[in-house]
């Protein structure tokens, strides 16, 4: 057992690696602007105040890399500095000190924990769907039901998120209004209210995913299904359910565990959007409105956090699949 | 609770009919194998699907829904177009072209027609279109169908819906089309480069798209588009060539994975020993040897990358951050219209507005993946 704690301290080391590196890119990235940006993003209504408060935010008076060593030091003590869009305001007021505004931290917490409950939500619904009409599809490969979900599925990954949303509003909240169209979630409502309100979200990223999972799981299964102990325990007289429950599903389980970590780490990017369509306050809609307010503090912290949990996930995938299958525990 | 209970009461009495189907089944037909060996969840499948169908029916001819009409006339409609087209590749044009549509199923035939259908509209959207894409008029917030000039209506500030719908056809769609030729030239011939010389510079762009690839390709290209929006300043068509851009860079990636896979199984292959020890340059080896034997999978792979890159733009667009104003374009007919579908109860053609826009953008990457998928299940069925 000593080899399986080894391989996921090599697999946590790489992910933290690759974390780091991206936070080098993102840092990277944003000091691509363009010479005095603190001017050009505040425009020529801004305070001489605000702007100092963002220099000296940034530290552009520094080399680049106590910059970035500094960014990557207060980041991981917690401080992740405070928006454009706040300082601004708060300039306007006549304070300089940073304890009178809200910082990225304080704003992005209840969003972050908001975010967290749509994409569990969202997991719950799509995950036993996924697997179930899977294997459906699996033990009645070939039929009508298989060709129809074919069809369904495909069309429902290649569409953009945003057009499964509005069909979904249409239909369930504009004319037969079961659910609310907009997802206006306060602190202090009650467990069943703020499921009503992110149920049409939801289903809206169940849908997006549920059709790639279901493929994968159907793919996997099939794949086992012309190796040799699956013939022995059809020709033992077995069922179909039993054998492709019993006999193939616990091979097919790595391919399948791989495949609903990955769409997980997909219901981040999709979140975005339909964070947007539905006013739903979560990280994503936030994401969108500091890129076009530029609001650099916000969208690096917004980055890093999407990033980091688009790699945990991975990770999760990369460990669960080593786990569950010894040959990976040996590579050759 | 009655709806639940009703919901639970309606459950159950679907599964004691299909129990009831297949027991009557079993003694009209004299226990016949079909019937005799039919699992519960069979017969349970099919009396779901009968009463999906009537329940369908009663939405369509009793109570009229609209959208479901508009809905269910569509579906049947491409359907029937897909199987005229079939039909009529079938027995036109030269045999070799016939023997495909020969054993073609109808969900290809249906994405070549959709992306025939595209490409035209596309290249000739200048002499389809009644009226220019950013060709203002009087009539502000026109209603479709009531002014003969505007048949879909115009928008807040009276331009012509019509005309920007087909319009957004040429910008989105040829946008996409360039940005994926960007990204599949600089990911092909890179890893193909990459196959072939091996060593460090393999190392470095697999460690380079490692990264890049680590971040989710939305957040990405929101990220850098800040940036570009602030390099752009209030130049729009700097910004739509930076979008370009960007998203060719991160989508490359991708296609350089790709290359880099198939190109190293070539690479191995004798004929690759036999044109080095002829004494073949890097170009010769990489144009005539290579490319020529990784076709299927790079073109599979076309297919798939523009319909990520369509809807990369697209949802960048409908978030306001893709293409600007004033070229029409259909994520941001999207984003604008949206509120109109408040009112589907109202005036169903205007709430069907912003779907019409959506419902362009997914038809064509539904038709895509179709004509895809089709072709990867013909290669791979090819191999057994």
């Amino acid at each position: 057992m000593a080899s399986i704690g080894r391989i996921i301290l090599q697999r946590l080391a790489l992910g933290l690696l690759t974390l780091f590196i991206v936070s080098i890119v993102i840092f990277a990235a944003v000091n691509a602007l363009p010479g005095d940006f603190a001017q050009a993003i505040l425009g020529q209504g801004a305070t001489p105040e605000a702007i100092d408060s963002i220099r000296h935010g940034l530290g552009l008076d520094q080399p680049l890399l106590t910059r970035y060593l500094h960014w990557l030091w207060r980041i991981l003590h917690g401080d992740l500095g405070v928006s454009f869009a706040q300082a601004n305001f708060a300039s306007y007021g006549g304070s300089t000190a940073s304890a009178n505004f809200a910082t990225v931290a304080d704003q992005l917490r209840p969003r972050f924990a908001n975010t967290m409950f749509l994409a569990g939500v969202t997991s719950l619904i799509a995950v036993p769907l996924s697997v179930g009409l899977g294997i459906l599809a699996a033990l009645y490969r070939g039929t009508v039901f298989d060709r129809a979900a074919n069809i369904f599925t495909l069309t429902s990954i290649s569409s953009p998120e945003f057009f499964l949303a509005y069909i979904l509003i249409l239909f369930l909240a504009v004319l037969n209004p079961v659910l609310p169209s907009l997802s206006n979630i306060y602190e202090g409502m009650s467990f069943a209210e703020r499921l009503d309100k992110t149920l049409l979200p939801a289903l809206t990223l169940t849908l997006v995913v549920t059709a790639h999972m279901m493929r994968m799981t159907r793919a996997a299964i099939i794949n086992l299904l012309a190796s040799p102990y699956i013939e022995m325990a059809r020709l033992k007289g077995l069922s179909p359910m039993r054998v492709i429950i019993w006999h193939a599903l616990p091979n097919a389980l790595a391919p399948i565990i791989n495949v609903i970590a990955i769409n997980l780490a997909y219901l981040i990017t999709g979140v975005v959007v339909v964070e947007v369509v539905f006013v739903y306050p979560g990280i994503g809609q936030l994401f969108v409105d500091s890129v076009k307010n530029r609001d650099i503090p916000v969208v690096q912290t917004c980055c890093l956090i999407f990033a980091g949990a688009y790699i945990l996930l991975n990770l999760t995938a990369d460990i669960l699949s080593i786990l569950s299958n010894p040959r990976l525990r040996h590579p050759k | 609770m009655s709806i639940w209970l009703l919901i639970v009461l309606a459950l159950a009495g679907l599964g004691l009919l299909a129990w009831g189907l297949r027991w009557a089944g079993r003694r009209l037909t004299g226990d016949r194998p079909y019937w005799r060996d039919m699992p519960y969840g069979v017969a349970l499948g099919y009396v779901v699907a009968a009463a999906a169908v009537i329940w369908a029916a009663k939405i369509y001819f009793i109570d009229q829904t609209v959208f479901f009409r508009w809905a269910v006339n569509g579906f049947l409609g491409f359907a029937l177009a897909a199987w005229l087209f079939r039909l009529l590749g079938r027995h036109l044009g030269p045999a070799a072209l016939r023997k495909q549509f020969r054993q073609m199923p109808l969900t290809a035939s249906f994405g070549i027609l959709v992306i025939l259908g595209y490409a035209t509209m596309a290249i000739f959207a200048g002499w389809i279109a009644p009226h220019g894409q950013a060709e203002v008029f009087d009539v502000a917030n026109a209603l479709p169908g009531v002014d003969p000039r505007f048949p879909l209506g115009t928008d807040q500030i009276g331009r012509d819906l019509l005309s920007r719908l087909i319009y957004g056809a040429q910008n989105t769609v040829g946008i996409a089309f360039a940005t994926t030729c960007i990204a599949f030239f600089v990911g092909g011939s890179l890893g193909f480069l990459a196959a072939t010389l091996g060593g460090w510079l393999d190392q470095v762009l697999s460690r380079g798209v490692d990264v890049l690839m680590a971040i989710p390709a939305l957040i990405f290209a929101l990220l850098l588009m800040t940036i570009a929006s602030a390099w752009a300043g209030s130049q729009n068509w700097l910004l739509t060539l930076y979008m370009i851009l960007i998203i060719a860079l991160i989508d490359s990636t991708r296609v350089f994975r790709l290359a880099r896979a198939v190109g190293g199984n070539i690479v191995v292959m004798d004929y690759i020993e036999a044109a080095k020890l002829r004494g073949e340059g890097l170009p010769y080896l990489i144009f005539r040897e290579i490319l020529p034997n990784a076709t299927a999978p790079l073109l599979a792979e076309f297919g798939l990358r523009f319909c990520f890159v369509f809807l990369t733009i697209a949802s960048l667009s409908f978030l306001g951050v893709g293409i600007q104003p004033p070229l029409a374009d259909w994520g941001t007919m999207v984003k604008d219209l949206a509120q109109f579908i408040n009112f589907a109860a109202f005036s169903p053609l205007t709430a069907s507005l912003p779907l019409m826009a959506a419902g362009a953008i997914a038809l064509l990457t539904v038709g895509i993946n179709f004509v895809v998928d089709w072709m990867l299940q013909k290669s791979s069925g090819l191999k057994e």
